[in-house]
């Protein structure tokens, strides 16, 4: 069967960008005319209010998600590691830790290719680089769920993609094991991957992340992180209406029936917003 | 060359009281090759049906293929070549018509499932009691596990052989799409392949165990081997190992019990496997009554 084509030891990331990207859902806009260039090896922090399309943004950046208009150059065909925020995971499988992060390794053993001793040496560093040493045999419904998500990262590892997408990959871990994680962070950048993660602890943001993407349905400033995470920015950032107004005209750049023709026939600002225009 | 030494053995189980009827009877005999076929195969694929979390889409499906085997019936009479095309083929079209559902629009796999096979059903009921007659749909629910002919044994055995080589092949892309199929769809294309691939292997079994034991008692050889290994083991391996043991146990003492006690032989046989499953429920290490009582000892770490 045919799989993403897979060169092993080919790391190099890609130049991601979006251009003009609306992604939504019921043509209501969750992700609003944003664009943006991601250099190959950032480490990226996506943030922004609850609702404000962090979330539906990575998923397009994973291919989940087909935009309702615009585009995401870079992508295509690039092996891309991507952990959502709730994983289809279901910790009662009876398996046991090192079978399910081997499965990291689907991109070298396929469906049918054999494990072998140093696909199982691979498995095991990586569980060594987690703190999950000791932890091959168990079964998965044994573990906590912080434990849990250094063998998901585990497998983050093994899958070795050049662009690493995570959403919210630290909610319900604690400060020891987001601490190591985040080290691993720093490792997949220095060796070139690009590094996308949704996160909500902004002093985590602060401390680790150079770049900043701050999100609110529109892009409210990309760059930097000191200079993204500014009062103003944040205060604007917070002004955004969360529900979806049902009433709302359609935009004035909205897809004609042709595709995504108003990208090019009506360049848009991203200070523009829907919410003003829908207010009797 | 080896007949003395068979002779005594034969002419010592012939003599047997318990095990001498599969000896001395022809349908006896194709009815064990029937159920052990059968075992081989629905075993496993029920440990995978209930991982998946599938176990009543089972039952569904075995429903769902009634439509099928009537039409066939209409057609071609009590044809085993008849009915077996229709009923894969009524099974084929609901788990694909619903697959595609559920993958498509907001529906979950289960109403999609449910809607389709009682389609299907409502269909096939109406076929059978407007043309067939009560013989007829007493053999299409119950199965005819004691009038086996060559060749139904010989699909019994067919559909093993395909279901063991589909199981191979699909063996890790099926449990990833168990475990963790977002995972899956994201670093191949296998998904849909061990989707429909499985539920294209679950068709087929309850096709063979309609034959066998008929649509009502298809799923039992499924679903309560995999239920009772859950009880006693922790791990995919010797689930699949202890499944198809159980049902292979509970064919050859169904059998032989429906033969003593002159019993309709596809309930006896999934209500060895049940006498298995409630046993186990009682008495095995994940069972209810020893996973309820706290440890007496613990461990230092």
């Amino acid at each position: 069967m045919p799989h993403p084509p897979a060169d092993p030891t080919a790391s190099a990331a890609p130049v991601i960008e979006l251009h003009n990207l609306t992604l939504g859902y019921d043509r209501h806009p969750a992700v609003h005319h944003v664009s943006a260039r991601i250099a190959p090896g950032s480490l990226l922090a996506l943030v922004g209010p609850n609702g404000a399309g962090k979330s539906t943004l990575i998923k397009a950046l994973a291919g989940e998600l087909r935009p309702i208009s615009g585009s995401v150059s870079g992508l295509t065909g690039q092996r891309i590691a991507w952990l959502p925020q709730h994983s289809g995971l279901d910790p009662s499988f009876p398996i046991d830790v090192r079978r399910m992060v081997a499965m990291g390794l689907w991109h070298r053993v396929g469906a049918l290719g054999r494990f072998t001793a140093e696909h199982r040496r691979l498995c095991d560093e990586a569980l060594a680089a987690v703190g999950l040493t000791g932890f091959e045999s168990r079964g998965l419904d044994t573990l906590s769920g912080g434990q849990l998500q250094r063998a998901l990262f585990a497998r983050l590892i093994l899958q070795d993609a050049p662009v690493v997408l995570l959403d919210e990959p630290f909610a319900a871990v604690d400060n020891r094991t987001s601490t190591d994680l985040l080290a691993l962070l720093h490792r997949w950048q220095r060796q070139g991957k690009t590094v996308i993660v949704v996160l909500h602890d902004l002093a985590q943001v602060l401390a680790h992340f150079p770049l900043t993407l701050l999100l609110a349905r529109e892009l409210v400033a990309f760059g930097p992180t000191a200079r993204v995470l500014s009062e103003t920015n944040w205060g604007r950032a917070q002004r955004m209406q969360e529900p979806f107004d049902d009433d709302a005209p359609l935009c004035a750049a909205s897809p004609d029936p042709q595709g995504d023709a108003h990208a090019h026939a009506h360049p848009h600002t991203p200070t523009h917003t829907h919410r003003e225009e829908a207010l009797p | 060359m080896s007949e003395p030494a068979v002779t005594p053995f034969l002419a010592w189980l012939m003599t047997n009281p318990l095990l001498g009827p599969l000896v001395e009877f022809g349908f006896m005999r194709s009815a064990l090759l029937g159920c052990v076929a059968l075992s081989l195969s629905a075993a496993p694929v029920g440990v995978f049906l209930m991982l998946r979390r599938m176990s009543l889409t089972g039952d569904a499906m075995a429903h769902a293929i009634l439509p099928g085997a009537a039409i066939g019936y209409l057609v071609a009479g009590l044809s085993l070549t008849a009915m077996t095309i229709g009923g894969v083929f009524a099974g084929l079209a609901v788990a694909v018509g619903s697959g595609l559902v559920s993958r498509n629009t907001v529906l979950r796999e289960d109403t999609s499932l449910a809607a389709f096979y009682l389609l299907s059903l409502a269909l096939g009921v109406l076929i059978v009691s407007v043309r067939g007659n009560s013989v007829d749909l007493l053999h299409v629910l119950f199965g005819t596990v004691l009038a086996l002919d060559d060749p139904a044994l010989l699909l019994l055995g067919g559909i093993c052989a395909v279901t063991l080589a589909g199981l191979a092949l699909l063996y890790r892309p099926l449990v990833m799409e168990c475990l963790d199929p977002g995972f899956l769809r994201q670093v191949s294309r296998w998904s849909p392949v061990a989707h429909y691939g499985f539920l294209g292997l679950l068709v087929i079994n309850l096709v063979a165990g309609f034959h066998a034991l008929g649509t009502l008692m298809a799923v039992g050889i499924m679903v309560l081997p995999a239920a009772t290994a859950r009880f006693w083991v922790r791990r995919l391996g010797p689930l699949l190992l202890m499944a198809t043991a159980l049902a292979l146990g509970a064919s050859l003492s169904g059998l032989l019990l429906s033969y003593h006690a002159d019993l309709p032989t596809s309930p006896t046989i999934v209500l060895s496997l049940g006498a298995a499953y409630l046993l186990s429920l009682l008495l095995a290490p994940y069972g209810a009554l020893r996973h309820q009582r706290p440890a007496s000892s613990h461990l230092k770490a």
